[in-house]
């Protein structure tokens, strides 16, 4: 046995696949696509909602037994949001241009469903390390899909990984652009993201049909 | 042990003590973040000001400031002087760009308050650059920016930042496509102060006529737009009297 328990284990292996928080709880949908456009900002978005779910999580397991259920939904967006406006001022001092980019989501990791899908439904049951270890899982589950769909958009719409002209040059025609290959701009557009988390879903089903619902 | 946590007054206890952890936990967390934050926006200030003259490591499509490294160095080899124009006065101060707009106009709404405005000024390849300041209202929050003149009072460049505007809609100010449509529009028509108009419909959409006094807008933002052009109009006018002493 390794440094987890098999049980544990599970906490952060199964939201990478069969629990999914994104395809298959269908939760924060909303942030995967809208910060999907290019890749470094999914990954800075997951590397965030990581630090505020993990620690969240934790946070709210050790009040889970003084919480008054009466407010608890308040003390869990309190938290959330004391949690969120650190990461916030963090990046404004370490990673200036990074938090332009994420400007107003970093906001929006506050009405990250998420969060407040899994304090509810797990924090507040469940031992800190437990709730730790699921809130890692859940944001890599999270991460993994962001990336997937970051990965494809800048891709496919700009031609780039990470500002990277993985392609080549789309206006001195180099690279593939040379043999007539344009950039689909479309695929910088909301409706896209969607249409490529739809895909990951279907993939995912097909591959594992025992979580089809009827 | 077992407390009663469904109690009024275990709630109204448990709400109070949280109120003021978390607010001593966030209010020390701000003034320990403060001057490195301070220091950023100082920076960004200078990079957004060199970048408005032209001075940029831009590709294509992209919006590439100097580096954070090396924009110091630059900020001082490229503006060549930054004065203050209060009323008739001018005056030169090597901190004008640190001049806070939002305060000075804050503070113009008193009649006798007269409005300090900062203007720099940068020497690049022989050409003279006026950068002149601006800010207003977008659609949920403020935008602000930066527009190089040359002495005929002709746009040479253009930084416009946000602080909230729609991902993809309004936030697209800042983006290349939009910000290269103003190089060489003229804000003078003859004597008279026209400013840059954003438009919808017009019949210039390549941006081909430099003397419309307007550049085309974007879809979906037209309120951030508008806004653009009145912060245009508004903060751009106050400094015509001194521009046009530089035309003779």
């Amino acid at each position: 046995m390794g440094l987890l328990s098999k049980k544990d284990a599970k906490l952060i292996t199964d939201p990478l696949a069969d629990n999914n928080p994104i395809t298959i709880q269908v939760l924060g949908i909303c942030s995967a696509l809208a910060i999907t456009a290019d890749l470094k900002a999914s990954i800075v978005m997951s590397i965030a909602v990581l630090f505020v779910l993990g620690l969240g999580n934790v946070v709210i397991s050790l009040m889970r037994n003084i919480i008054p259920s009466k407010i608890r939904i308040i003390v869990q967006l309190i938290v959330v949001a004391t949690l969120v406006i650190i990461v916030d001022l963090v990046l404004k001092a370490f990673a200036y241009e990074l938090s332009k980019t994420l400007s107003v989501f970093v906001g929006l990791i506050i009405t990250n469903c998420i969060i407040m899908g899994r304090f509810e439904a797990f924090a507040l049951a469940n031992g800190p390390w437990k709730s730790f270890l699921d809130g890692i899982g859940n944001s890599l589950g999270y991460g993994v899909i962001l990336i997937i769909v970051g990965f494809f958009r800048e891709l496919l719409g700009s031609g780039t990984l990470l500002g990277i002209k993985v392609l080549g040059d789309s206006i001195e025609k180099t690279g593939v652009y040379a043999y007539g290959y344009e950039n689909n701009g479309f695929m910088l557009l909301a409706p896209m993201a969607l249409i490529t988390l739809g895909i990951i879903i279907w993939v995912q089903r097909a591959r594992n049909t025992s979580l089809i619902e009827d | 042990m077992s407390r009663n946590t469904d109690s009024n007054g275990y709630t109204i206890l448990f709400a109070t003590g949280m109120v003021v952890i978390v607010g001593a936990l966030l209010a020390f967390m701000a003034s320990f973040f403060k001057e490195q934050i301070t220091e950023n926006k100082r920076i960004e200030k200078q990079q957004n000001i060199l970048y408005a003259m032209g001075v940029n490591e831009n590709d294509e499509t992209s919006v590439e400031f100097v580096s954070k490294a090396i924009v110091g160095k630059e900020f001082s080899k490229y503006i060549t002087k930054q004065i203050v124009i209060t009323g008739t006065e001018v005056t030169e101060d090597s901190n004008a760009y640190l001049i806070d707009l939002k305060k000075e106009a804050a503070a113009a709404k008193d009649e006798n308050y007269i409005r300090r405005l900062p203007l720099f000024i940068g020497e690049k390849d022989g050409t003279t650059y006026y950068i002149i300041p601006v800010r207003g209202k977008g659609l949920w929050d403020a935008i602000w920016g930066y527009v190089a003149v040359d002495n005929k009072l002709v746009v040479q460049g253009v930084y416009f930042d946000h602080a909230a505007e729609t991902p993809g809609l309004g936030s697209n100010i800042k983006e290349r496509f939009f910000m290269d449509d103003f190089k060489g529009e003229h804000i003078l028509d003859g004597d008279l102060f026209k400013g840059i108009g954003v438009t919808k419909g017009n019949s210039d959409p390549k941006n081909l006529d430099k003397m419309d006094f307007e550049v085309d807008a974007i879809a979906g933002s037209t309120i951030t737009g508008d806004g653009l052009a009145a912060m245009l109009k508004k903060d751009l006018r106050m400094y015509v009297p001194y521009l046009k002493t530089l035309k003779q």
